[in-house]
C-alpha cells in the first residue's frame, strides 16, 4: 500500500510540475489574488497582516490545484478509456486516487514559495516565521488535509459527467467560506459550520499560527482529524459508487 | 464566375450557419450540467468573494465589486469560448479541413465569435442581476438601458481580444494558459477589484490598453446615476479599442494560419 501511494505520489507530482496549466494555477493565480489583496489591504495594515494574506493565497493555490485534480482525476481516465481497467485491477481504487490529490495539494509548496517571494520582492513584506519547526509541521498537515478533501471530492464525482466543471465551480465558494483572504468574522454566522467542515479553514489557520504565532498544534490536530474523516467517507463513497457503476455498467458514462 | 451577390450569400451563410453549428457542437459548456456551474455559479461566487474582500479591507462599496466582476465574468465566455471553438476544431480533427476550405476567414471566425459574445452578455447580465438582488445593490431604473449599451460595447471589445487569444489556438496547444493569463490581467489591471487610483502608474497604463477598463468605469458611473451622454466618450474609446483588437486578432489568425500550414502543425495535440 505504501509503495503504491509513494510511487503514485512521485509520478503525479512530477507530471504536475511539468504541466504549464497546472503550474499557472499553482504559481501565477495565487499571485493575482495576493496582488489584489495587497493593494486593498496595504493601507493601515501591519506587515504581519500582509504576510497573512500571502499565506492565505498559498492555500488558495493548493485548493485550486485540488479542484483541477479532483475534477480531472477520473475524467481523464474515463476519456482515455482506462477507467474500467483501473477499477477492475486488484489495487483498491482509493489507492489510485489518493496520490493524485495528495500530489496536487503538495504542489502548494510552489504557491507558498511564489507568494512569499512576490510579497517580499514587490511589496517589501518581511518574511518572519515565528516558529520554523511548528511551521514545518503545519504546512504538510495542511497539505495532507486539503489533499484528503480532494480525495473525497473526487470520490463523489465518480458518477458525474461534468466533474471538472463542478469541481471548478467550488473554487471561489471554498476560498470565500474558509477565510483564506477574508476574516471569517466578516461572513454571515450561518456559514461557520461549513467553514469548520472544510480542511482549508484548519490548514490556513495551522500555517498562519506556525508563521505568525498561535496554537499551531491545535490546528494541526484538526487537520489530522478532518483528514481521517475525509478518508473514511471517500472509501465509503468509492465502494458504493463503484458497485453502482459496475452493476449498471456505466463507468464510461458514454 | 461568382457575382457579388453570391459572395455576400456565402459570407452570410458561413457567418451565421457556421457560427451556429460551431457553437452547438463545440461550446464546451452548452449542457446545463456544465453551463450552470461554470457560467452562473462561478461568476456569482467571484462577485461575493470580492465584495467580502472589499468589505474586510474597507475599500469600495458592494456596487463597485458587483459591477467590476459582472463585466469580468463576460471574459470567461468570450476568451475561453472563442479560443475553445478553435481548439475544439482541432480536437475533433476538423481544423485542417476548415483552414483548407476557401471560406472567407472573417466570416468563418467572426461567425464563431457572435454566439459566444451574445452568451457573454447573458452571463454578465445574470451575474449582475443575481448579485445585485443578493447584496441589495440598487440600480436606478433609468440606468438599465444605458447599462445594456455598456454591456454590448464590453462584449464587442472583449470579443476583439478573444480573437487575439483564439488565434494562438491555430498554432499552440496550451490555449487555456493564454486565456487564463489574460483573465488574470483583467482582474488586476482593469480596476475591476482595485480602484485604479490605488494602482501604480505603470499598472494604470497597462489597464488603459485593456478592454473593460472604460466600460467598468462607465457602468459604475451609470449605477451611481450618471447619464449615457456622460459616459459616451468612454464607450466610444472602448469600442475603438475592441475594433483594434479584432483587427489585430484577424491579422494574427492569418499569420498563425500561414505558420501552421508551413510547419504542418494544425493537428498537434
Amino acid at each position: 500500500m505504501t509503495r503504491i501511494i509513494v510511487t503514485g505520489f512521485r509520478m503525479h507530482f512530477k507530471m504536475m510540475s511539468r504541466s504549464g496549466l497546472e503550474l499557472l494555477a499553482t504559481i501565477a493565480w495565487p499571485l493575482v489574488y495576493a496582488t489584489i489583496a495587497y493593494y486593498l489591504y496595504k493601507r493601515g495594515h501591519s506587515p504581519d497582516a500582509l504576510l497573512s494574506v500571502s499565506l492565505g493565497a498559498t492555500v488558495m493555490g493548493i485548493w485550486t490545484m485540488i479542484t483541477i485534480s479532483a475534477g480531472n482525476a477520473i475524467a481523464r481516465q474515463r476519456r482515455l478509456g482506462v477507467l474500467e481497467i483501473v477499477v477492475a485491477a486488484p489495487t483498491p481504487f482509493v489507492l489510485v486516487l489518493a496520490p493524485v490529490t495528495l500530489a496536487a495539494a503538495a504542489t502548494g509548496v510552489y504557491s507558498f514559495a511564489s507568494t512569499i517571494l512576490w510579497g517580499r520582492l514587490l511589496f517589501g513584506i518581511p518574511i518572519r516565521i515565528a516558529s520554523p519547526l511548528l511551521f514545518a509541521v503545519a504546512l504538510p498537515a495542511a497539505i495532507l488535509a486539503i489533499g484528503m478533501l480532494g480525495l473525497l471530492l473526487a470520490s463523489v464525482l465518480v458518477l458525474y459527467r461534468g466533474a471538472r466543471a463542478l469541481a471548478d465551480a467550488l473554487e471561489y465558494p471554498v476560498w470565500l467560506v474558509c477565510g483564506l483572504l477574508i476574516p471569517l468574522s466578516t461572513l454571515p454566522k450561518e456559514t461557520r459550520p461549513i467553514s469548520w467542515a472544510l480542511a482549508p479553514t484548519w490548514g490556513v489557520d495551522a500555517i498562519r499560527a506556525g508563521a505568525l504565532g498561535g496554537d499551531t498544534l491545535r490546528y494541526v490536530g484538526m487537520c489530522c482529524l478532518v483528514s481521517v474523516v475525509y478518508v473514511c467517507l471517500a472509501v465509503a463513497f468509492l465502494v458504493r459508487f463503484e458497485r453502482l457503476a459496475r452493476r449498471s455498467a456505466t463507468l464510461s458514462l458514454t | 464566375m461568382t457575382t457579388l451577390r453570391d459572395d455576400t450569400a456565402h459570407f452570410v451563410r458561413v457567418f451565421f450557419v457556421g457560427g451556429y453549428y460551431s457553437f452547438r457542437a463545440l461550446f464546451e459548456w452548452l449542457s446545463p450540467w456544465l453551463y450552470v456551474p461554470t457560467l452562473m455559479v462561478t461568476p456569482l461566487f467571484q462577485i461575493l468573494f470580492f465584495v467580502y474582500l472589499g468589505r474586510s479591507a474597507h475599500v469600495g462599496t458592494d456596487a463597485f465589486y458587483v459591477v467590476g466582476n459582472a463585466l469580468v465574468a463576460m471574459c470567461i465566455a468570450t476568451f475561453f469560448g472563442i479560443g475553445f471553438a478553435l481548439d475544439g476544431e482541432r480536437e475533433s480533427q476538423t481544423l485542417a479541413t476548415i483552414v483548407g476550405s476557401p471560406a472567407n476567414r472573417v466570416a468563418l471566425f467572426s461567425g464563431r465569435a457572435l454566439p459566444v459574445a451574445v452568451n457573454g452578455i447573458f452571463v454578465a447580465a445574470c451575474s449582475f442581476a443575481l448579485s445585485s438582488l443578493l447584496l441589495n445593490v440598487a440600480v436606478p431604473p433609468a440606468a438599465v438601458g444605458p447599462l445594456l449599451v455598456t454591456v454590448l460595447v464590453a462584449a464587442a471589445s472583449t470579443a476583439g481580444l478573444g480573437f487575439v487569444i483564439g488565434s494562438f489556438g491555430l498554432r499552440y496547444r496550451s490555449l487555456g494558459i493564454v486565456a487564463n493569463l489574460f483573465l488574470a490581467l483583467m482582474l488586476v489591471f482593469t480596476g475591476a477589484n482595485v480602484p485604479r487610483a490605488q494602482l501604480p502608474q505603470w499598472m494604470q497604463v497597462v489597464g488603459d490598453g485593456l478592454p473593460l477598463t472604460r466600460t467598468i468605469e462607465a457602468a459604475r458611473a451609470l449605477v451611481a446615476g450618471a447619464s449615457l451622454s456622460h459616459v459616451a466618450d468612454l464607450l466610444l474609446v472602448e469600442l475603438a479599442l475592441g475594433i483594434g483588437y479584432a483587427i489585430a486578432g484577424f491579422g494574427l489568425l492569418g499569420w498563425f494560419e500561414r505558420q501552421a500550414r508551413r510547419a504542418a502543425v494544425l493537428d498537434i495535440f
